[in-house]
């Protein structure tokens, strides 16, 4: 059952160092409060998981929270390199990171595959890309049925997910609407879970806008809720508030420079309170 | 009389004609989206266009940043999660034309996203491989545009990202459930395809006021052009204005955020 918490508290709880942490969100809904919080928290020698890093993980890497990345395509989209995750991988500051990666129908269906329960995914997939060269964690097996070649990934199995949401109740359900990414699966997967949401409402059932296939997640499928208003700036949370595009392209000055991180960092993160872009 | 009309601009309205009123496309960000919306709002109202973010059938009425923009979703017939976009809508056979851009691409048409140099030291790494690996091994066939320069066209990529047609152009050979990879590739020069027996990516088709000499010079490969090579169709005005309103369009809102 889900606790409410504080995201102070629910990052302090659950996002133990090295952990192996996925905080998801396609373009849309991406945890940023969250992760602001892990980066103020400190957190160290962690391996994380996303398909897109996308800013946040260029503000974890470059805080010095990750000891490995597992991604899928590492770029700031539509503007350019994730300077941060280039610095780390090309010149080890601030300190050297292994990266393991995907394509994104592998970590899709790895995520699939973690809420299934299950210790593989298989696709038809990585077909003469030299991916498999320099990922052990991709392999090839024989169909039992028709014999054809298909690539198999290990299930990703997080110890936490996060994962930001427009909504949840008192009892914890909780809505998401829009592009819903791989949220759901990357909650499922997990051993334990957090999920920041817009705003609280009584009962998402009573909703109006509600209907039986609006995508929810049960409260007794989460570990905990904390409230992030504005959580997923400069990404989006569809019907609140737009994607700050414009912020998105100023990253690029912003990262590429150590110093001018440092501070953006400083002045952003660590002398925030709370809730930050 | 002759149009005024940039190379940059050639290069979207001939991708944009490559795509077919009715077509199924999985589009890539940036040149392909754009070249993709031309044709939408020109010559194939009926082209659907599918983005990895789960938006299905979208309209969007300004191009998106990201693949994941809200106008992607708001202007779509419906959202799925992203596995069953790649799973069943890609996977499962649904889409005609892969629609995809490159840093890198060699004679065989093979595509690198992942990195410059060596992999366990890389010039400069690049974001990776996203959805292009099967997007280009799933799809029916597969479009490419891209500005050509000597950079960007190597005899051979340094990493294989995505299959074109192998590095000995055998690559699809024998395996099975594949589609016919990439069919034709548009730059801001020319047009090419590759060889039906060889692979190899021949010019079919010169740009206007574009030389031999000029691809010859921004190629890294000795390219080969065909004996019946053709003249680009230039873009018309109707073409260029809707073109023009739709980067105008998206440069405000872009802007404005």
């Amino acid at each position: 059952m889900a606790e409410f918490l504080s995201l102070h508290d629910a990052v302090a709880q659950y996002v133990e160092d090295g952990a192996t942490v996925a905080m998801e969100g396609f373009t849309h809904l991406i945890p940023f409060a969250a992760g602001h919080e892990v980066i103020r928290q400190k957190k160290r020698d962690l391996i994380l998981i996303r398909m897109t890093p996308d800013l946040i993980y260029d503000q974890l890497i470059g805080a010095g929270c990750a000891r490995k990345v597992i991604f899928s395509w590492g770029g700031n989209p539509g503007v350019g390199s994730l300077h941060r995750l280039r610095d780390a991988v090309e010149n080890g500051w601030p300190h050297r990171i292994e990266i393991l990666e995907h394509s994104h129908a592998a970590m899709a269906c790895a995520f699939e595959a973690g809420a299934a329960g299950l210790p593989l995914a298989v696709l038809r997939g990585y077909v003469g890309s030299e991916l498999p060269n320099v990922n052990d964690q991709i392999k090839f097996i024989d169909c039992p049925f028709t014999g054809e070649r298909l690539a198999a990934v290990p299930a990703v199995r997080p110890d936490v997910s996060i994962v930001h949401a427009q909504k949840a109740d008192r009892k914890g359900n909780v809505l998401v609407e829009g592009i819903v990414g791989v949220q759901k699966e990357a909650v499922l997967a997990a051993k334990k879970s957090i999920v920041t949401v817009e705003e609280i409402v009584e009962d998402l059932t009573a909703e109006s806008g509600y209907h039986p296939n609006t995508c929810i997640i049960p409260g007794w499928a989460i570990d905990a809720i904390a409230v992030a208003e504005k959580g997923a700036l400069p990404s989006y949370a569809h019907g609140y508030y737009p994607r700050h595009n414009r912020f998105y392209k100023e990253w690029d000055a912003i990262a590429r420079d150590r110093d001018t991180f440092t501070k953006w960092l400083d002045e952003n993160v660590f002398n925030a309170a709370g809730v930050s872009s | 009389m002759s149009i005024e009309y940039t190379s940059a601009e050639m290069m979207s309205v001939t991708a944009a004609r490559a795509l077919e009123n009715g077509m199924t496309c999985f589009v890539g960000i940036g040149l392909p989206s754009e070249a993709a919306n031309l044709a939408r709002l020109t010559h194939a109202p009926d082209v659907v266009l599918i983005y990895e973010s789960g938006t299905l059938q979208t309209k969007p009425d300004v191009l998106p940043l990201s693949i994941g923009d809200g106008e992607l979703c708001e202007s779509a017939l419906t959202t799925v999660a992203v596995p069953e976009m790649f799973r069943y809508w890609l996977q499962g056979g649904k889409v005609d034309v892969g629609f995809l851009g490159t840093a890198q691409i060699d004679r065989f048409a093979n595509l690198n996203t992942t990195l410059i140099g060596d992999y366990q030291a890389p010039k400069v790494r690049l974001p990776g491989g996203g959805g292009a690996p099967e997007i280009a091994t799933n799809a029916g066939e597969v479009f490419i545009t891209l500005k050509h320069s000597k950079r960007a066209f190597v005899k051979d990529v340094d990493f294989v990202t995505t299959l074109g047609f192998g590095r000995d152009g055998k690559g699809r050979d024998g395996v099975p459930n594949i589609g016919k990879g990439p069919t034709r590739v548009i730059t801001d020069l020319c047009v090419m395809k590759p060889d039906p027996e060889t692979k190899e990516l021949t010019v079919v088709s010169l740009h206007p006021g574009v030389s031999r000499e000029d691809v010859i010079e921004a190629t890294g490969w000795e390219i080969r052009f065909t004996g019946d090579l053709e003249s680009t169709p230039e873009p018309s005005e109707l073409e260029l204005k809707i073109l023009r309103e739709l980067k105008d369009r998206t440069e405000r809102q872009h802007a404005g955020d």
